[in-house]
């Protein structure tokens, strides 16, 4: 059990100070744009929730959420399955663990602004790889920045290609963490290989593919260098996520009121569910 | 058993193919990159390179980013240890809120900062500086930092600190000649992800910094948009940014998978 001790406030008060000065002072002025109207000339006027009530009946809004929920959505579903097959299918020990762990976790190291203009010219149609591939080898008419489908495609490409790693190491951890023994006894009763992986790995793994999730749902619900760089989320709005649209309203047409309040709402719905999975995970925590 | 161990072959691969291509392109002459597609380089040049090397708003751009990455993981890691200790061993009031609270930063788009986070840094002086971009992305790597160290001290038995303590060691003591070395593994994976996350962040950076501090994906925009679109240079200096992160991680290389579970395994 841990000790009562308020002392414990001391410790963490560079930490709080650090990120309240970060969190607090910037998320304040975000509150103050999103209840003013803002002219040039430093001009605001108030006014009220009236963002709040506009942007909640906004189809722009609801269009660019539905679509941040969707790419979430996909991302999530394709993730994290195949990052468990890959971690199941991966060797336990010997040579080639950090070769493949370092491999893997590259992409993830790459600046984020890297990775789009690392995909856009790896699937520009004549000359990337992938766009030469697809239009003269297999003749399958490719260009994204002409068909939508191939936009949303290739951003999940992208994405799985940057992210799944992540699900990858997580589950890999879970999966070292279980003693041989375990296994031996699962031998012993003469257990299928589903069985093994529904009764022992899956189990060890829950704490990691939680983590695993909730990173995996934060980041991606507020992705937005790759897909910016790569499509600047078009053709037309196909591919305009939900920060991609915010930072259009808020830089593009310095719209701050609107934006403000689009952010807040953002935020919320992030939070909500995060805490969600933050409660899930604490439980098993506490046991 | 190797028709298992295809799964992850295939899945190197496929990581592999963009970083080929990216990297090939670096070696080709513009000529080359708008006449058709090659798969490797007809003529190799080094030209793209040479002119990321000899030109200060080039090579600059690297220096500037890993300045301020560098400060960002000292100060991260620095002021993370001690509260992560505190949440690792103490409750006190409010912990439980706290810690969720940290969280949340890593949640908040970094979008919705952006503009609040120039007027901030500008307010208070620091606007392109390397300190400005090096507290800001503390905004989002502390609250990682407590995550990832409070999972491996939770690993650490509370008897270590009770034995350390009858034997008559003082706090400070304590904590860096017995405990900090327990936890060895843990700080160099806090610090790779704290690189690893500044490293990659490029929407603060960018915008809370003009020339001083400018990073290196800032040039690259600039390449991109005002001298037509040089494939071959932005190819080259992108090849560069993946360096710095391949040679930190072969450091944490045996503490990977645990850091990545937060040392919650």
């Amino acid at each position: 059990m841990k000790t009562p001790n308020q002392m414990g406030w001391l410790f963490v008060l560079p930490v709080v100070a650090l990120v309240a000065f970060n969190a607090l002072i910037p998320m304040m002025t975000v509150v103050n744009y999103s209840v003013q109207e803002t002219f040039g000339n430093n001009i605001f006027l108030w006014e009220g929730l009236g963002w709040f009530e506009k942007l909640l009946h906004s189809e722009r809004f609801h269009a660019a959420l539905g679509r941040q929920f969707l790419f979430t959505a996909i991302i999530l579903a394709i993730e994290v399955p195949l990052g468990v097959i890959i971690a199941l299918a991966m060797p336990r020990k010997g040579f080639w663990v950090p070769v493949c762990l370092v491999t893997m976790a590259l992409p993830m190291l790459i600046p984020w602004n890297v990775v789009g203009a690392m995909w856009n010219i790896f699937t520009l149609p004549d000359i990337g790889l992938l766009g030469y591939l697809m239009n003269s080898v297999l003749g399958v008419p490719y260009d994204m920045t002409q068909d939508p489908v191939a936009a949303w495609m290739t951003i999940i490409v992208m994405d799985v290609w940057h992210w799944t790693s992540l699900v990858v190491l997580l589950a890999y951890a879970g999966l070292v963490s279980i003693p041989d023994a375990y296994y031996q006894a699962a031998r012993i009763d003469g257990a299928s290989p589903w069985s093994v992986f529904r009764y022992i790995q899956l189990p060890k793994m829950k704490t990691v593919l939680t983590i695993a999730i909730l990173l995996r749902f934060m980041d991606s619900f507020n992705i937005y260098t790759e897909p910016f760089v790569l499509t600047g989320g078009g053709p037309g709005n196909s591919t305009t996520l939900l920060s991609i649209d915010l930072v259009k309203i808020a830089l593009g047409q310095f719209d701050l009121g609107p934006a403000a309040a689009m952010s807040l709402i953002y935020f919320a719905i992030t939070l909500l569910v995060s805490w969600l999975f933050y409660t899930l995970m604490t439980k098993d925590d506490s046991k | 058993m190797k028709k298992r161990s295809l799964i992850p072959i295939l899945y190197v691969l496929f990581l592999m193919l963009p970083i080929y291509w990216l990297v090939a392109m670096s070696f080709k002459t513009t000529n080359e990159i708008l006449a058709g597609f090659s798969l490797f380089p007809q003529t190799w040049t080094f030209d793209n390179y040479i002119t990321i090397f000899t030109d200060p708003t080039w090579y600059w751009g690297y220096i500037n980013s890993i300045i301020y990455v560098s400060m960002n993981t000292v100060i991260s890691v620095t002021v993370a240890l001690p509260a992560a200790y505190a949440f690792s061993r103490f409750s006190f009031l409010g912990d439980k809120q706290l810690f969720f609270w940290l969280l949340t930063n890593r949640m908040a788009p970094a979008a919705v900062f952006a503009l609040p986070f120039f007027q901030l840094y500008s307010a208070v002086g620091l606007f392109d500086t390397y300190l400005a971009v090096a507290l800001a992305h503390c905004l989002f790597n502390i609250p990682l930092a407590v995550w990832i160290l409070e999972g491996f001290m939770g690993g650490v038995p509370k008897e270590l600190d009770e034995t350390a303590f009858v034997d008559g060691y003082s706090f400070p003591r304590f904590f860096v000649r017995v405990f900090l070395p327990s936890i060895k593994a843990g700080v160099g994976v806090t610090a790779f992800f704290c690189f690893m996350f500044s490293w990659v962040e490029l929407l603060l950076a960018k915008t809370l910094t003009a020339v001083a501090a400018k990073p290196i994906a800032a040039t690259m925009t600039k390449t991109a948009s005002s001298a037509g679109y040089e494939l071959g240079l932005l190819a080259a200096a992108g090849t560069l940014t993946i360096i710095p992160g391949a040679i930190v991680i072969w450091f944490v290389r045996n503490h990977i998978a645990k850091g990545f579970a937060l040392g919650r395994v």
